[in-house]
């Protein structure tokens, strides 16, 4: 057993040059899919714990993280290899993280308990835990690193947490069921996607004061059914690229005018989205339809749809060269 | 699971926003008549006696933990009425210390409460009362609805069967005045989608059918003209159980049996709706029922207009809750609202049977000019309530 794996691990380290990949969470297969970006197939499919949700990698690809949502842990797992290393503690039902610039605090949004934790992921043990709102799910830092942001689904908040004191300092309102948060043009602006509320509201991060909000159209859809969720810029912020759930489209979104300048067809229930290295290409999770589209971001245009597992979820980028 | 212990100290660092009121006080009243259960054949699924209560409970928790960031203080004050005990007397009682009161109690009762002097300026949520007269000829202006109408349910059936394109229906219904009213609620929303129920039979057995029902069902149910689905009107939960399989004809069964509209039940899992159910199940220790479900909107609707407009008064949050700003997540992957002619609460219907959801009304191709959402329920054009005409 011993001899081969190490012939395979050589054979594989043997190769010249690796593609990138994305990387797929399957929330209802425990399994993480992995797809080469070059030729947009899955090249393999690695067991996590059980109902993988957020995922993300360490700032230098040598860990991926994967909050593990039923089984309580954030799982390290070797991207090279896809073997579990270690848990980390994360608190109760983790569903999304996202990771300080330090590279070493992971701010991890326990579903269930109403906190948001923050873990040291090199000693390993949980720094803070701070009080949020009910559901806590959505999770960003600023490009500074001062503030991290919790959204809470129920109680309908984006809460701002400074990383120095680990203590929240402001709580604004938004539409119901806030989804994702990122911060977006440097930091200038935080932004916040609410599910059931159809919009996306537009901080700004000095006053934390709502400055736009972004609603989106589409005809023959049903406005209850344009439910925005994930959401990710394109170079230079210039666009912003927003999964609509149940509507099965992506809205391009103009980040300047905050205009709707499009959407594009893609799987059901569209939950969460990477883009690859140039970000010319970006890879859509659809949770019913159990696949990932690929969209060719110039042309506004889904290229092709790629098998992974049941519910694919999160989605994050990895290089390899 | 927590690690750190100064977590809690954190709340008291909090900065609300300052654009909403800080300090207020929310007391909440719940007011449950508790009523003399029916006997039924089997004791399978016995009745919890915290229903509602639970849901109310729940939400209470849910509009604290959000009033905290704010400021705003929930509480909720239960007043349990006994069999045979003067509801009206505590309902006085509860007006008495707020003007917010959300009811567990029949339709009569509620009426009779809605009409008191004292709740005049009150808002009273009805989480429990399904009768469909309560949206229509007998509706107040002093109260919502966040239970659904039966007519509500049966539409929801009825779209169902159109939607299999099942046209054909045969009935048996009970004999309780509950199974009545179900069995006429389930009349009522065929003809409104163009159906007809066919051969209709009453339940009349005395017999302990938990021994007899494979002996006895095929006969009872061989002269029903042929159908696509037997629907059954057996609110009080005593017969039903025994049809499925045991039918002279193999069909699906549907109504209180078989395929069940629910405006909640605890295979709805998407939506976020696991977390309802787990929050539920660590307060309550049991499965989230329909009744907690509508105690659990109307405490939550509450929650969130004192939270949007940073005011307590009845009339404040009634204005706001029948306005377009208003809108509830409910886990059923709609924004809940409340109908401005009537006062119901709009939400998704879940076809349900014990192990899954079938489909959740309405159906894909039941299209409504302003909300899908209508095509369930009295609709505005048809609606015979005048009290929210201002």
């Amino acid at each position: 057993m011993r001899v081969s794996t190490l012939a395979l691990l050589a054979a594989i380290t043997a190769q010249p040059v690796l593609a990138d990949e994305i990387w797929v969470t399957n929330e209802k297969d425990d399994t993480v899919s992995v797809i080469d970006i070059d030729t947009m197939e899955v090249t393999h499919t690695y067991e996590t714990g059980e109902r993988p949700r957020g995922i993300t990698f360490s700032h230098d690809y040598k860990y991926v993280y994967i909050c593990a949502s039923d089984s309580d842990a954030v799982q390290v797992m070797d991207p090279a290899t896809g073997k579990i290393l270690h848990d980390l503690p994360s608190g109760e039902d983790p569903e999304q993280f996202v990771l300080h610039p330090d590279n070493k605090h992971l701010y991890i949004a326990n579903e269930d308990d109403a906190i948001t934790t923050v873990v040291d992921v090199e000693s390993r043990t949980v720094v803070a835990q701070i009080d949020v709102g009910i559901e806590p799910e959505g999770m960003a830092v600023s490009p500074d690193g001062k503030i991290a942001i919790t959204t809470s689904e129920t109680t309908n908040m984006a809460h701002w947490i400074n990383t120095e004191t680990q203590e929240l300092f402001a709580n604004t309102l938004v539409d119901s069921r806030p989804r994702h948060a990122e911060f977006v043009k440097d930091g200038a602006e935080m932004w916040v996607s609410s599910e059931i509320g159809g919009s996306i509201s537009v901080f700004d991060t000095a006053t934390q004061t709502e400055k736009a909000k972004i609603r989106f159209e589409l005809p023959n859809i049903h406005p209850d059914r344009i439910q925005p969720v994930g959401f990710e810029l394109g170079e230079g912020d210039k666009f912003a690229y927003v999964a609509l759930g149940p509507s099965n489209h992506i809205a391009v979104l103009n980040a300047e005018t905050y205009e709707v300048e499009d959407y594009i067809l893609v799987g059901r229930r569209v939950w969460h989205m990477a883009f690859n290295a140039d970000k010319s290409r970006l890879f859509t999770t659809n949770g019913i339809s159990g696949d990932v589209t690929v969209v060719d971001v110039a042309k506004r245009k889904a290229l092709k749809t790629i098998k992974v597992g049941r519910f694919p979820w999160g989605a994050a980028f990895r290089p390899t060269n | 699971m927590r690690f750190t212990p100064h977590a809690a100290a954190v709340v008291a660092g909090l900065c609300p926003l300052s654009a909403y009121a800080d300090g207020l006080e929310i007391n909440v009243q719940f007011l449950r008549q508790q009523t003399e259960a029916i006997a039924t054949l089997s004791n399978l699924d016995p009745r919890p006696e915290d229903l509602a209560i639970r849901g109310a409970e729940l939400a209470t928790v849910d509009n604290a933990t959000t009033g905290k960031f704010l400021k705003h203080t929930y509480s909720l004050t239960l007043h349990y009425v006994p069999v045979g005990g003067d509801v009206l007397a505590e309902a006085k009682a509860a007006l008495a210390l707020s003007d917010l009161l959300v009811t567990d109690v029949d339709a009569a009762t509620l009426l009779q409460i809605a009409d008191l002097p004292e709740a005049a300026g009150a808002l009273i949520l009805n989480a429990t009362a399904e009768d469909t007269a309560l949206r229509d000829a007998d509706c107040r202006a002093n109260v919502l609805h966040t239970a659904p109408s039966m007519a509500m349910r049966t539409d929801a059936l009825m779209q169902f069967f159109l939607f299999k394109r099942w046209p054909r229906l045969a009935m048996i219904e009970g004999t309780y005045p509950e199974d009545k009213a179900f069995a006429a609620a389930l009349n009522r929303s065929a003809e409104k989608f163009g159906l007809e129920i066919g051969a209709t039979k009453t339940w009349a057995f005395d017999a302990d059918m938990r021994r007899n029902a494979a002996a006895e069902v095929p006969l009872f149910t061989q002269d029903l003209r042929d159908h696509d689905v037997l629907l059954v009107a057996d609110e009080a939960d005593d017969f039903g159980r025994y049809l499925p399989y045991n039918t002279w004809l193999p069909r699906p069964v549907a109504g209180t049996e078989g395929i069940t509209p629910q405006v909640w039940a605890p295979v709805v899992e998407q939506w976020g709706a696991a977390q309802l159910h787990s929050r539920f199940e660590d307060l309550a220790h049991r499965n989230m029922a329909p009744e907690d479900y509508g105690a659990w909107a109307a405490l939550r609707s509450i929650g969130e207009a004192v939270t949007r407009t940073g005011k307590t008064d009845a009339a404040s949050l009634r204005t706001y809750m029948l306005s377009e700003d208003f809108e509830l997540g409910g886990f059923k992957g709609s924004p809940q609202t409340f109908r401005d002619w009537n006062g119901q609460m709009r939400q998704p219907i879940p076809l349900v049977t014990t192990r899954a959801v079938v489909m959740q009304a309405p159906l894909p191709g039941f299209l409504h000019q302003t909300n899908e959402l209508d095509t369930l329920g009295v609709d505005a054009p048809e609606s015979t309530c005048t009290a929210f005409k201002e």
